[in-house]
This record gives structure tokens, sequence and C-alpha cells, in this order.
């Protein structure tokens, strides 16, 4: 027999996790659009409800529908399993809490969403879960921030906004010296710009509300496990490898040495905290990731072309994306991003505050909102809106002046893009 | 479980349930570069079901002390060690692939140990091609993506093992790269040089399955005549849709096919 070889990244993104439906024939994953699943006898329901068996019982747990999903991304990143979730912030929760509890502490990237520096600095610190933020650029900061009761590394691989490239394999390293996982935000990359796997990370998590359902339809998150991560060698994570009451006293990692993890997280997290997909979201994001490839491609093509034109732009003070020379990352991005930075960036427009909300408001194709990785292309003002529960102090750290604009480039054709810029860019600069 | 086996520490998991010698009692042995997870959606259910289990990880595989053990007949030995570590008896044995060659020389060779024989994914002669016999030597995760990928039947099962939302390719490749360097090579070399099948077949006289994945490649239902022409009380059950990896591709069907017999 030849060499055998994976199915290719296009062809995942379209078969991985689904066959044709072997009840009705239907080639397109059906929305299984029901609440429970009806048991063959008592029997069948006690095994299902103990782990004797694969199955769905209750789609708050899992769903046909969401399980194609989570398989496909799953196979997509190169990891061995995926639980989808409510949002991407359900999925950093359902992370988070499946191997922290109160006592526990988190080293995070300071150059994050605000939703999630939100979620780190004040609402999981309310339940016992401290963090201690550093520069995601400072591979010491890392090592030192690092305690007795640290229980994981958190970062996005590209920082919102700032786009800091994040140094995967050697923050991996810094975690794994500590028999810590290194949990990041793939959000902004996707696993066809970065798969964070190969790097070294151990944990990843999704909004899918972004470029994997690529269309803004639909609120979703998922969270992936690398499963090479050893629990048990840690020696950290009773959680994983100790007998948990809340299930008959289950051992995770004994019954699954690589997914111990994902056992636990939808075991408990999804079943107690309830923060499932409904399989209707699934199905929408399913639609996406059969083209995330295509869109991939033409969402970085269109934002190469979108920022070179601001970069010569005299109102425009400055372009903050990884591909240009000016940007602190740029050689790290073409070692670990070589198919692209993605498709959001930040710039500064001269005239500050003033000068931005005439851009935002004079803009036509652009629209004006909270959102990124759409079809359609975005724009907002970080420091009023995204990031405004951060202090000046947190904003200028996380690099975003009163003047950043962050943009979103979309699908479509880039010299109406650029035109709408140009024209924007003009009634800017107009006191 | 922890076990002292042939002076060296050997792990078993029992299923989700304390080891109770007196039950009837079924040993799960896992195949190449594998450890006992392979079973979990076989092994919880026989625990929770009237039976003790004890779903092995050999010598050198998953938590179990080495050294790797070179040969099927000193697995074979080595599984009867076990039982007497247990405390038990006699046993039904289901083996996987490597593990179903190391179950029918235990039922040869210890016949009053062995009550009934399940051989998943089995084949006799169980050759390895010089090609694949090389990668285990000399290129681990080339050989690791040729049997992971070998071994499944499609890039999508329903609905997941072990449970919905786990892509089996991903968590096959991932076990594989848990066992230690060296495991992968020694395991196939005993494979390909287990020469005693048509004669231990011959020499069981306990109740025999075959169970075989109808689109297996790695051990295909075809290469199971001879076994099946000594073991004139064996039966088979074929599943559809299965490669190699049956017990991840099928686990419901493979659980069916025990229930009752082992």
């Amino acid at each position: 027999m030849a060499n055998p070889r994976y199915l290719g990244f296009d062809t995942l993104s379209l078969h991985a996790g689904q066959q044709p439906d072997p009840t009705t024939g239907a080639r397109a994953t059906p929305i299984f659009q029901t609440t429970s699943f009806v048991f063959r006898d008592t029997d069948h329901a006690a095994s299902l409800f103990n782990m004797e068996r694969a199955g769905h019982v209750y789609s708050r747990i899992s769903n046909p529908t969401n399980a194609v999903l989570e398989e496909r991304i799953a196979a997509l990143e190169n990891g061995i399993g995926a639980i989808a979730t409510a949002s991407g912030q359900a999925a950093l929760h359902l992370a988070v809490c499946t191997i922290a509890g109160a006592g526990s502490h988190i080293v995070s990237s300071r150059s994050l969403y605000g939703g999630s520096h939100n979620l780190l600095q004040y609402t999981l610190k309310r339940f016992g879960i401290e963090t201690t933020f550093v520069d995601p650029r400072n591979l010491d900061g890392w090592r030192a921030a690092i305690r007795p009761n640290t229980r994981l590394l958190f970062a996005e691989t590209l920082g919102n906004p700032g786009l800091d490239v994040l140094d995967v394999p050697n923050v991996a390293q810094i975690a794994h010296e500590a028999k810590l996982p290194l949990l990041v935000d793939s959000t902004f990359t996707t696993p066809y710009l970065m798969r964070p796997f190969d790097l070294g990370a151990d944990l990843l998590y999704h909004s899918a509300t972004k470029f994997l359902g690529g269309h803004g339809v639909a609120i979703g998150g998922l969270l992936v496990d690398g499963g090479a991560f050893d629990w048990e060698a840690s020696g950290r994570f009773p959680e994983l490898t100790e007998p948990y009451d809340g299930f008959h006293g289950m051992d995770f990692q004994e019954e699954s040495t690589v997914a111990a993890f994902l056992l636990r997280a939808r075991r408990e997290g999804l079943r107690d905290f309830g923060a499932c997909m409904a399989p209707t979201v699934a199905f929408q994001i399913l639609q996406g990731v059969e083209t995330l490839a295509l869109r991939m491609q033409r969402h970085v093509e269109n934002t190469r072309e979108v920022a070179a034109f601001l970069a010569g732009h005299a109102a425009v003070e400055s372009v903050n994306y990884p591909e240009l020379d000016t940007h602190p990352d740029c050689a790290l991005a073409r070692k670990l991003l070589p198919r692209g930075c993605g498709a959001v960036f930040t710039f500064a427009i001269k005239g500050g505050r003033a000068a931005g909300r005439r851009f935002i408001e004079s803009l036509r194709v652009f629209s004006h909102l909270a959102n990124v990785g759409d079809a359609k292309s975005l724009v907002i003002h970080p420091a009023s809106t995204t990031h405004f529960r951060m202090d000046d102090a947190a904003l200028a750290a996380a690099g975003i002046g009163p003047g950043t604009i962050r943009l979103s480039v979309g699908l479509e054709d880039p010299r109406d893009l650029i035109d709408d810029l140009a024209g924007a860019l003009r009634v800017s600069q107009k006191n | 479980m922890e076990l002292s086996v042939n002076g060296r520490e050997a792990y078993v998991y029992t299923g989700g349930r304390t080891f109770d010698a007196s039950l009837p009692t079924v040993v799960f042995i896992h195949g190449a570069e594998h450890d006992h997870c392979v079973w979990v959606l076989q092994t919880r259910y026989f625990a929770h079901h009237g039976r003790s289990v004890l779903a092995v990880d050999l010598p050198g595989h998953g938590r179990s002390a080495g050294p790797v053990l070179g040969s099927v007949e000193e697995m074979a030995d080595w599984i009867v060690a076990l039982l007497d570590a247990a405390g038990v008896g006699k046993a039904a044995l289901v083996g996987h692939s490597m593990g179903s060659l190391i179950a029918l020389e235990c039922a040869a060779r210890h016949p009053a140990r062995v009550s009934a024989l399940a051989l998943v994914g089995t084949a006799f002669p169980m050759r390895v091609s010089d090609e694949l016999l090389g990668a285990t030597r000399d290129d681990e995760p080339l050989a690791q993506d040729m049997v992971n990928i070998w071994s499944h039947s499609a890039y999508a099962q329903y609905p997941g093992n072990p449970g919905p939302g786990f892509w089996v390719m991903g968590e096959n490749l991932r076990l594989m790269q848990r066992q230690k360097p060296g495991v992968m090579h020694a395991d196939f070399v005993a494979c390909n040089a287990y020469a005693n099948g048509a004669a231990a077949a011959a020499a069981v006289k306990c109740p025999a399955l075959l169970v075989l994945g109808k689109r297996d490649i790695m051990t295909p239902p075809r290469a199971t005549k001879e076994l099946m022409a000594a073991m004139p009380q064996s039966r088979k059950v074929e599943i559809a849709g299965s490669g190699h990896a049956l017990m991840a591709e099928k686990p419901d069907e493979v659980l069916e096919a025990l229930v009752g017999f082992v």
C-alpha cells in the first residue's frame, strides 16, 4: 500500500463529521430540532446516562447536528473533539471552570477582547479565580507570573484589537515547563490561518459567531481539545485524575487516556452550567465552515489591499497589521501565519476622537457595529465600545488609543471598500 | 486498579466499578500501540451488567510498567499471570487486533483458564508489510499516520467515541502518540512473527466469536478463513460500515455482538 494521506483542509471542511443521513439519505446535515431522544428500553436509558454507551439523551448535553459541527472543527484543528457552546464567552467560561475553581489562578495575556478581559478581571474573581495579566510579547513575564495554584495560561492568537501575534511555541513551552496547559482564543485566525495544536497549544476555543459562521447570523462558540496534554503527569488537576462525586466517582483520566478534559467539560460544565448551542445555530455555523477556506483567502486578500491603501494615506497616522513591516510582530507573523494575518486590524486616524467620529459616520459600505468576521465589512471605535470598561492605562497597554479604529474587512469588491474609506477619510479631516 | 504481575506494576481498568473476583470476569486486551481506553464503550457496560472487567494495559503500554513483551506467546502467558494476580480462576477473553492473537494463544495454551474467546478485528496470519514494519522502526509518526488512516473506514463516525463530539481519528492518533517510543515496533514485530495461529485455533475448545469490520483493510474478513476452519465451534459477526477500529467506529454494534457471548 502506498503511503496514506489524510484528507485536505477543504475536503474536511465539507465532509468531516457527517455522512449522508442513514434514514432519509439527506446529503446536507439535518437539523435535529429536538430536545430529547427516545430510549430503546430502560436498560438502554440507564446505559446512556451512565456513559456505558455513546448516544444522545438530551440536547443540552449533546445533539446530532451539534456533534457534526464539533467533530468537523476538531478535524480541522487537528484536535480530538470539541464542545459547541452558546457563545465564544461560554466556551471560555467552560474551559476555565473545567480545570479551575476557587483558589485557582490564571496567567493571561493583557491583549484581549474586552469581554474576555472582563470575565477574568472581574467576574471570575468574584468566584475566587484570580488572573495575572502579562504583556504577551514578554516571555519572561509569562514565566514569572506562574504561581503554585496556576491552572492555565491564556491568550488570543491575534490579540484584539492590537493584533499582537502570540508566540505560541514559546508560550506553550513555558506552560509545559510548569506542567500547565496553554489555552488560546483562535477566533481571529481560524484553523485555516493557524492550527495552534500543531504549534504546541493544548486547548483552544472560537467565537464561532465570527469567521467560522462567517455571515453574522448566529452566536456560538466551540471549545476544542488537542488531546496531547498529560493531566495525570501534571499532578495539578484532580478534577480530571481523581474520582468525581458528581458522576458516581468517575475518574475521567481512567475512562479515556486522551479525552479526560472534554469528558468532564461535557459531563459537568455543559450539564450544570447549561450554556449549550441550539442545533439550528450549529447548522448555520456548519454552512459557514463549508466555505471557510475560500472565504479566508478572500478576507486576507481584501485586507492586504485595504491595509496598503490606508498605510499610504495622508490622513492615517499608523496602520496596525502584522503583515506590515511597521508591526512589531511582523517577523513572527511570517513564521506562524504564512497564509495571512486575518481580516481584522486597527489604524489611527489623524485628528483623534473627533476625526474618528466623522470618519465612522461617513462610511457607506462599512457597517458600524460590534462584531468582526462577517462577510460584510465592519468598523468600530474600540475605546468607546468593545473595550469601554478598560481604563486608559489598560487601553494603552492593549495598544488602543483614543483615535484607534478597528476594521473587519469583508468579502466585497476591494475597490468599493477603498473608495468608501477614501471618502470617509476625506470627510474626517474637515473641521 | 494496580496489580503486581510477574513482579512488575500493571494497570487494569475495571469499568468504573470495584473489581469483584466472585463475578464472571471478562478480560479485554487492546491492540498494538494502544491501551485499555479503546474499550471504554464496551467495558463500562459489562462492569455494570453483572460482570467483572479487567481491561489491561499490556506491559510497557499506557500505565503499565515495561518492558514490552516481545512475542504473542509471552503476552498470552502474561494474561494468565494477571488472572492469578487478580484471583480469577477462569475468564472470558476479548482481544482486538494484536490483542486477539494474544487471546487466541492464551485460550490454546491455558484452556482451563478461558471460558470464551472473542476475537475483534482479527486475522491470521497477521502479516505486516515491510513498508509499515520499517516505518514503525524508523519513523513512528509516519507509521502512526499509516495505521490511523488504514484503521478507519470513513471521516465521520456516529455518534463518536467515547461520546458525541469526538473525532475518532484524532483521538486514536493522540492515543498512539502517548505510547512510549519503541512500543509500536515491538508490537508490530510480534504480530508479524506470530506463526502459531492455526495450531492455536485447533486447540481452542471454548466457544469462539469473531467480530469483523466489513471495510477493514488492516485485518480484512477474508483473512479469517483459516481460523474459522480450525474452530468449527466458532461463529462470526460482520459489522457493516466499520474498518479496523471497530470499537470506536461501531461501538454499539461491537457491544451487541459481545452481549450474551461473554
